[in-house]
């Protein structure tokens, strides 16, 4: 991916494009943009990304020059554009309807804005020539707009705002108009016209995998302000509140209160006696003299895991390979050259690794679990957790969940831990991982390469996981109303606090 | 396919029978050989001839046809501009009053204007005649004319004339040069509204109009006040002959028009495919 | 500086010709007939500085405006004008909304050709439509001929110079103002909500009460104006069409204008005409203004 090497922002001798600094826009009493500041580089592909009415469109017609500012400064190249009118700003755009002169043709369309610039007309000639073989348009030159399909249109729009060569070329919405597939397509053909002339783009979007797939950043607004500015992975592995973890993909989040995970997992009762000198929890919370009777106990002190309990001792191969890696292997793993291999092609082929779909549970498994009760409430859980991290109180009767990566918190924080349909994985047995949750199956969304499963925990909260199908549906043993297991690994959550 | 119910078919052959049976009447009389016009007497062009003859008759029309050109052409510079600020120029000072101004014409008595036109022009002196005709037909078509230019305007996109700015033009160059060739139907149709409006109108230009000028429906009024005269039939199936022309004409300009566009884009489509 | 420029010239333009006037109206019907040019006085004469302005204003009165009260002529034509405008609109609104109605639910490939043809008449002269009906009402006219000869009477029928026919040349003339607005209301409307209306079990004409008429109500209510304003104060189809007792204002002005010479009494007659006025008309307004914010 360029993107990896291409990181102007972490560069602090780099001089941005474009700056906003504090820029507010009221509408009469409605304050469309609040105080924003923030940097867009030269040659980048900057989305801003909301739900309608967040204020996307007026930055970009700030920017444009269709609104001015009604407090703060915009500078471009280190100039407040300001006093700027539209037309004579370097700056273009593509507009989402297009905008396309109906009475002109498509030659004449993307020679519009290099007429008024008085250029001599064999220029003129050379460079629509240029444009419309940049954007394959060669064969429709002297067609009118409603001559044209709605894909060639987009093409007409874009190579006429690219014509004069702008500093800088927004898009508002470009592809709204195009139906999925034509999308798709002419998402990559963007990002590579982009790359071509070097040209910094912002676009305008509501459509999350359209930002996520073409932009180098992505800026995440929602009610005037920016939430969060950042390439698309980081935005969507480490959302830095709700609000952008629901915005971007599908996500489940669940609310509790945070607790430092103590050092070394010890017998839930010693454990017991240990944290109480810790700030106390809620009142629900136990005398330290009552033990580990009462699941709640149990979930209180944080680190459950009883060593005695028999699920733990026993049960093979941990689900994930990030957690794999920090466990001494317990029956099959992949070797060193496996798990090279693995990192260094397979990865790069097929996606990270889901072994908790492939994984042949432990032939006993059902039968012990059938078996039990109580210790169903226990979360499954290894001696060999890791370390650090931090457990979840979120509801009664359900067991904490653990997150290893959290930022420092202090005990009894309110957090939300929002987990990715792909990283929860189902299964009918009990899978040796740090979080699992027993549920049944409500309702299962089927989306060709994928399933998405909607499962009910025995407390209403639902909870979606996705698997690939790699099998064919025949082949598939879970189905609606099935009794399962949903269990994910200690990092594949995100803990968020805001 | 939609088929009319016979309520449907009924309503619109009574409804248009009504609307067309009386024109369709005054044209076959206006070919009667008869002095009489409501006996015929047989197939005759005699009536045309003697309109033709008639000096006061044509005086008349070509005093209109002047009226009707000058003030329908000034009537649309302004309407067109009237139109603009409805739509366009957002919230200044007075803006109800201006609206308020555009449509009362519409539906204001003709009484009222002409006598009110006509008392302004004696109050500052002007004389009565051409002028003052073209003047008060200015004022009343120029209303018609904007609300004819700003109901294209309302549904214009708007992002077309951004990006005409956006691409370097002037506001005025974008007006030129983008606005105007996209709404030039609705201003050509604007004139024409104006300009049938003046060639039609009686009771303003009576007002406005002086002896020195004549137009053509103060002359057909002063003559069938008494009566059925089978001169003015013939003079009327000329102008109905002539509206009917221009009317089907440009409506089948227009559905050819849609009908190419229509194919052209169902070509895209399938070239695309 | 354009922004003002543009908006300047038809503002002038406007206020010049269309606001003034009525201003000098008001004036005039305050002030007494006079033989003299122009046949009215006071006169404001500025010569004489504040006094003249003073001495004009004391001499304003609304003496023609109790004039007009006393001589039942003007009271009756009054109230004349309303009846006949509101008949006639209704009977117009009768008349245009199954056509209108026929239009929209006529085939797509015809509807420009309808459409077509309720416009061809609004743009033939207006004097030329009333005066085709003299010859079909009058005494001898084809009217009477055709009921005479299929043997449907035996005398002929006074039409013309009634009321009657007043009232079929208003619904003549006008229909095309009120078929135009209600079509469009009624042409935007989508057919599947009448198809929902009788899935919901709705009978034909209870859908057409319950859903189409109450969605073309726009559309009826500017046609309703459309017609009602300008009727108020027709001239041309009295006088052609009416007889002796047919009182309307507009004949009743013209001719005081013109006959009688009688400017003031003509304007106090115009002002009075358009207080009546200016309700349905700032209404009809309204409702433009609010169709139009809706499509906007």
């Amino acid at each position: 991916m360029p993107e990896c090497r291409f990181a102007p922002w972490n560069d602090p001798n780099e001089k941005p494009l474009i700056q906003f600094k504090n820029v507010t826009k009221r509408f009469g009493t409605f304050t469309a943009i609040d105080d924003q500041s923030f940097d867009i580089y030269a040659q980048e592909f900057f989305a801003l990304l909301g739900p309608s009415g967040c204020g996307k469109t007026t930055m970009m017609r700030m920017l444009a020059g269709f609104e001015t500012p009604t407090e703060g400064t915009i500078l471009l190249g280190g100039r407040d554009i300001a006093p700027i009118p539209p037309n004579k700003r370097e700056v273009n755009m593509m507009f989402q309807s297009y905008a396309l002169f109906p009475h002109l043709s498509v030659r004449d369309n993307i020679a519009f804005g290099l007429k008024r610039d008085k250029l001599p007309a064999d220029k003129i000639a050379a460079r629509v020539d240029e444009m419309l073989k940049l954007t394959r348009l060669e064969k429709f030159a002297g067609r009118k707009p409603h001559q044209i399909s709605g894909g060639q249109r987009q093409r007409v729009a874009l190579a006429r705002s690219l014509a004069k060569g702008p500093k800088l070329l927004l898009l508002d919405e470009p592809l709204g108009a195009l139906d999925a597939k034509l999308r798709q397509d002419t998402q990559f053909e963007l990002m590579d016209i982009q790359e071509k002339t070097g040209t910094t783009f912002v676009i305008v979007t509501h459509d999350q995998e359209e930002a996520m797939t073409v932009a180098s950043r992505v800026a995440v607004m929602d009610d005037g302000r920016i939430v969060q500015i950042a390439t698309p992975d980081e935005i969507y592995e480490a959302p830095i509140s709700a609000y952008v973890a629901d915005f971007i993909g599908d996500v489940t989040l669940f609310s509790g209160t945070a607790m430092n995970r103590t050092p070394g997992a010890k017998p839930a009762a010693a454990d017991a006696s240990e944290t109480e000198a810790e700030p106390a929890p809620q009142e629900a919370e136990t005398p330290e003299t009552e033990t580990v009777e009462t699941p709640e106990a149990v979930a209180e002190i944080g680190v459950p895991a009883d060593p005695e309990a028999p699920v733990a001792s026993d049960d093979p191969a941990p689900a994930e390979p990030k957690a794999a890696k920090a466990t001494p292997a317990q029956g099959p793993q992949p070797n060193k050259l496996g798990l090279w291999l693995h990192d260094k092609v397979w990865a790069r082929v097929f996606g990270p690794r889901t072994d908790i779909v492939r994984q042949l549970p432990p032939p006993s498994d059902a039968e012990r679990t059938a078996k039990r009760e109580e210790p169903e409430t226990v979360p499954a859980e290894t001696n060999d957790i890791p370390e650090g991290g931090i457990t979840i109180d979120w509801a009664e009767g359900q067991p904490p969940l653990i997150a290893l990566d959290a930022p420092d918190l202090e005990d009894g924080t309110q957090v939300k831990l929002a987990l990715r349909p792909e990283k929860v994985g189902i299964s009918k047995t009990r899978p040796d991982a740090v979080n699992a949750l027993k549920g049944k199956v409500i309702d299962i969304a089927y989306l060709g390469n994928l399933s998405t499963y909607h499962v009910e925990l025995e407390n209403g909260t639902m909870i979606k996981a996705q698997l690939a199908n790699t099998r064919r549906i025949s082949r598939r043993d879970i189905t609606w109303e099935d009794e399962v297991w949903v269990s994910w690994t200690g990092t594949a959550g995100v803990v968020l606090t805001s | 396919m939609r088929r009319l119910s016979w309520f449907n078919t009924t309503s619109l052959t009574l409804g248009f029978a009504f609307l067309y049976l009386p024109m369709v009447i005054l044209v076959i009389y206006s070919f009667n050989a008869s002095q009489l016009v409501t006996v015929w007497a047989g197939f005759s062009t005699r009536w045309y001839g003697e309109l033709l003859q008639n000096e006061a008759f044509l005086d008349a029309a070509w005093v209109t046809l002047q009226v009707a050109v000058v003030s329908s052409t000034i009537a649309t510079v302004l309407g067109t501009m009237a139109a603009y600020v409805l739509v366009r120029a957002g919230r200044f000072w007075g803006r109800t009053l201006f609206s308020g101004m555009i449509y009362a014409p519409l539906v204001m008595p003709e009484v009222i204007t002409g006598l009110s036109l006509l008392l302004l022009f004696i109050g500052i002196g002007l004389d009565r005649g051409v002028l003052t005709i073209i003047l008060a037909h200015t004022t009343f078509s120029m209303c018609f004319v904007s609300v004819v230019v700003s109901s294209r305007l309302i549904s214009f996109d708007r992002s077309l004339e951004e990006a005409a700015l956006d691409l370097g033009c002037s506001p005025f160059q974008a007006f030129r040069l983008v606005t105007l060739p996209i709404i030039a139907p609705a201003v050509i149709s604007g004139w024409l509204l104006a300009f049938t409006l003046s060639l039609d109108d009686l009771v303003i230009a009576s007002f406005t109009a002086g002896p020195s000028a004549t137009t053509l429906p103060i002359k057909i009024w002063s003559s069938i006040r008494l009566g059925v005269s089978p001169e003015i039939n013939a003079l009327s199936t000329i102008l109905i002959a002539i509206v009917a022309v221009g009317v089907i004409g440009a409506s089948l300009i227009s559905k050819r028009q849609l009908l190419r566009q229509d194919a052209d884009e169902k070509a895209a489509v399938r070239a695309e495919a | 500086m354009r922004r003002v420029a543009l908006i300047i010239v038809p503002y002038l333009w406007l206020l010049a010709l269309f606001l003034v006037p009525f201003a000098i109206v008001l004036k005039i019907s305050l002030s007494d007939i006079e033989l003299s040019i122009p046949p009215y006085t006071p006169q404001l004469d500025l010569s004489e500085g504040w006094e003249g302005v003073k001495a004009f204003f004391a001499a304003l009165d609304f003496e023609n405006f109790v004039f007009l009260t006393e001589d039942d002529l003007y009271w009756k034509s009054y109230l004349s004008s309303l009846q006949i405008a509101v008949i006639s609109t209704i009977l117009t609104l009768l008349v245009g909304y199954p056509i209108a109605y026929a239009m929209a639910r006529a085939p797509n490939h015809w509807r420009p050709t309808l459409l077509m043809l309720v416009i061809l008449p609004f743009w033939t002269s207006f004097l030329i439509r009333v005066y085709s009906w003299m010859g079909i009402l009058s005494t001898e006219g084809y009217l009477n001929q055709l009921l005479l000869g299929l043997g449907l009477i035996s005398e002929p029928l006074m039409i013309l110079n009634t009321n009657v026919a007043v009232y079929i040349g208003i619904i003549y003339t006008y229909l095309p103002f009120m078929i135009l607005p209600i079509y469009s209301t009624l042409e935007r409307m989508d057919d599947s909500l009448l198809e929902a209306a009788e899935d919901l079990g709705c009978s034909r004409l209870t859908a057409f009460w319950l859903v189409t008429l109450p969605l073309s109500k726009n559309g009826i209510i500017a046609g309703c104006f459309l017609v009602f304003i300008p009727v108020m104060g027709e001239f041309v189809i009295p006088s052609l069409l009416g007889g002796s007792q047919t009182l309307m204002i507009g004949k009743v002005l013209f001719e005081e204008f013109f006959n009688n010479r009688d400017w003031p009494v003509a304007s106090a007659v115009a002002v009075i005409l358009l207080l009546i006025l200016i309700i349905p008309i700032v209404l009809f307004q309204r409702n433009e203004q609010k169709q139009r914010e809706a499509e906007g």
